[in-house]
């Protein structure tokens, strides 16, 4: 099985036969000449949340971006519930870095702009963007303008949107690089508790160590040139604590200083 | 402007020139130009009669057939050409071409093309605001933001949904700005097609009037004239400032 081939440095009794809500098999993706992704497997476990992280240029976003079809793999595929995915597709949404909210539409046509797009009807796509919306923290913005809101703001907007089509796979492309530091923690914090609700299977997209190793998982660390899995890390312990406690457990500190160790031979 | 301590409301400065205007025709200096309260009169007397009805309908049915097929035709063709590499590559140097041509040369063209009637004033009004339409839809299309429309596929947007729901939304502000300014060229289209293809409407008032050194009536019917243009492209602008809070954030 591919995936002993991994080393697994924490956890390894978990990787073997676990229940896949995403698989990678085999991806290469090349422009031109240039190998962004060569070989590239990875599992994604159901219901848990995977970050990809590495340095600049490792293909992390290439690689989010095949798995939500909006790019294609030159070779290789991706499995979801074992099924092949040719395209975009109802089981995955995905939030963007830039946000990417229709500027011309309000919080409410923006949360429902998912839902209208899959022909949901109007009165009912609004309840269930009318419930997104509290769940983010936007009650009383429905009306508001993209520009008339804070980063952290429109972020919770683009997450809302993600959420409120119901996909069974999340993606995020860096969703908190563009946001305040504080209201990056509050995201995390909240994200963790997304994770532990909703049942979803996250894919999560960093270049931040700390941010990786706080909210996932299992830490997938990509290396560039071409990009291919180094590692794939699966913190045990301080997943238990409570969210307050993760910055002082001792396994967070220590896996924070090993893949900081592994990675700091490509940060130029 | 403020004027010792006043604020001048906009366009004040018309006054001031109304006012030379006045003197200048009062002076009697030249024929050409006669007291602007003449030419006033004068209007009020021309608004009025048959003549001046028929020549606004026919120049407004031009004008407004004109600009209707400018703008149904220059938005998709501007947005594809923005969307498509290769329809971009075909295309564009003709829009480019016309765009910078002096279109008057080609107005006997159409005449041989489509005969001495309304068709061919048509065709000219919509052959001067297309171009500018289709170069200011492709250049909104150009600048908007990738990841809407990746933001759209992922969500399973159709082709056709991407269209009307993205691209034409995102470069709403350019081309209203360039039906604004085709609407102008719309406005010099139609009244040339008319002097030069078949003498009807204000082109035919013009005519009259000029031929017949009434220069009183050939300025009534230009003040008109541009009193509805002038509008026209106001309200397109009052449009364009509607929509420019999101200009800035795409």
């Amino acid at each position: 099985m591919d995936m002993s081939q991994i080393k697994d440095t924490l956890g390894d009794a978990q990787a073997v036969d676990i229940d896949s809500a995403v698989s990678v098999r085999n991806v290469s993706k090349n422009y031109g000449e240039v190998e962004a992704l060569r070989d590239l497997s990875l599992e994604f476990p159901r219901g848990q949340l995977t970050s990809l992280l590495g340095p600049s240029g490792c293909g992390k976003t290439t690689l989010l971006k095949i798995i939500a079809g909006l790019l294609d793999a030159t070779s290789g595929e991706i499995e979801i519930d074992g099924k092949k995915i040719t395209g975009p597709g109802d089981d995955r949404a995905f939030v963007f870095q830039d946000f990417a909210l229709l500027p011309w539409a309000n919080v409410m046509r923006n949360v429902s702009f998912g839902l209208e797009l899959r022909g949901v009807a109007k009165s009912e796509r609004e309840d269930i963007a009318q419930k997104y919306i509290s769940n983010v923290g936007l009650t009383g913005f429905e009306k508001a303008f993209p520009h008339e809101l804070s980063g952290g703001m429109r972020q919770r907007v683009g997450l809302a949107r993600a959420l409120s089509v119901d996909a069974q796979v999340l993606l995020l492309d860096e969703p908190f690089s563009a946001v305040d530091e504080q209201n990056r923690r509050k995201f995390q914090e909240d994200l963790l508790e997304l994770v532990r609700n909703e049942n979803k299977t996250f894919i999560f997209v960093t270049h931040s160590i700390e941010e990786a190793v706080y909210v996932s998982d299992q830490i997938a660390i990509l290396l560039p040139r071409p990009s291919r899995v180094s590692e794939v890390i699966r913190p045990k312990e301080f997943r238990s604590t409570g969210v307050e406690n993760i910055r002082r457990s001792k396994e967070y500190l220590d896996i924070v200083d090993q893949i900081w160790s592994s990675l700091r031979n490509y940060v130029e | 402007m403020t004027l010792f301590g006043y604020k001048l409301p906009g366009m004040s400065s018309l006054i001031l020139w109304a006012l030379i205007w006045e003197l200048v025709g009062q002076s009697g200096w030249t024929f050409f130009i006669p007291p602007l309260s003449e030419v006033f009169v004068t209007l009020f007397n021309v608004i009025g009669t048959p003549a001046f009805s028929k020549a606004i309908y026919e120049t407004a049915y031009a004008f407004l057939a004109g600009v209707f097929f400018a703008v149904v035709i220059g938005i998709p063709v501007g947005i594809l050409i923005g969307k498509s590499r290769l329809l971009d590559e075909l295309i564009l140097p003709w829009v480019n071409i016309f765009l910078s041509a002096p279109l008057t040369a080609l107005v006997p063209v159409l005449m041989v093309l489509f005969g001495f009637g309304m068709k061919s004033i048509i065709i000219t009004t919509t052959l001067f605001a297309i171009w500018i339409i289709i170069l200011n839809s492709r250049a909104g299309v150009k600048q908007i933001n990738r990841s809407l429309v990746e933001m759209a596929r992922s969500f399973g947007a159709s082709p056709l949904d991407a269209f009307f729901k993205i691209y034409f939304w995102a470069a709403l502000p350019e081309i209203l700005g360039g039906v604004r300014i085709g609407v102008i060229r719309a406005v010099k289209g139609v009244i040339i097609g008319q002097l030069l293809i078949s003498i009807v409407g204000f082109g035919a008032l013009f005519e009259l009037y000029s031929n017949n050194f009434m220069m009183s009536h050939f300025w009534a019917v230009l003040i008109v004239l541009f009193a509805l243009a002038f509008t026209l492209s106001e309200f397109l602008a009052y449009l364009e400032r509607r929509v420019s809070y999101y200009a800035s954030s795409r």
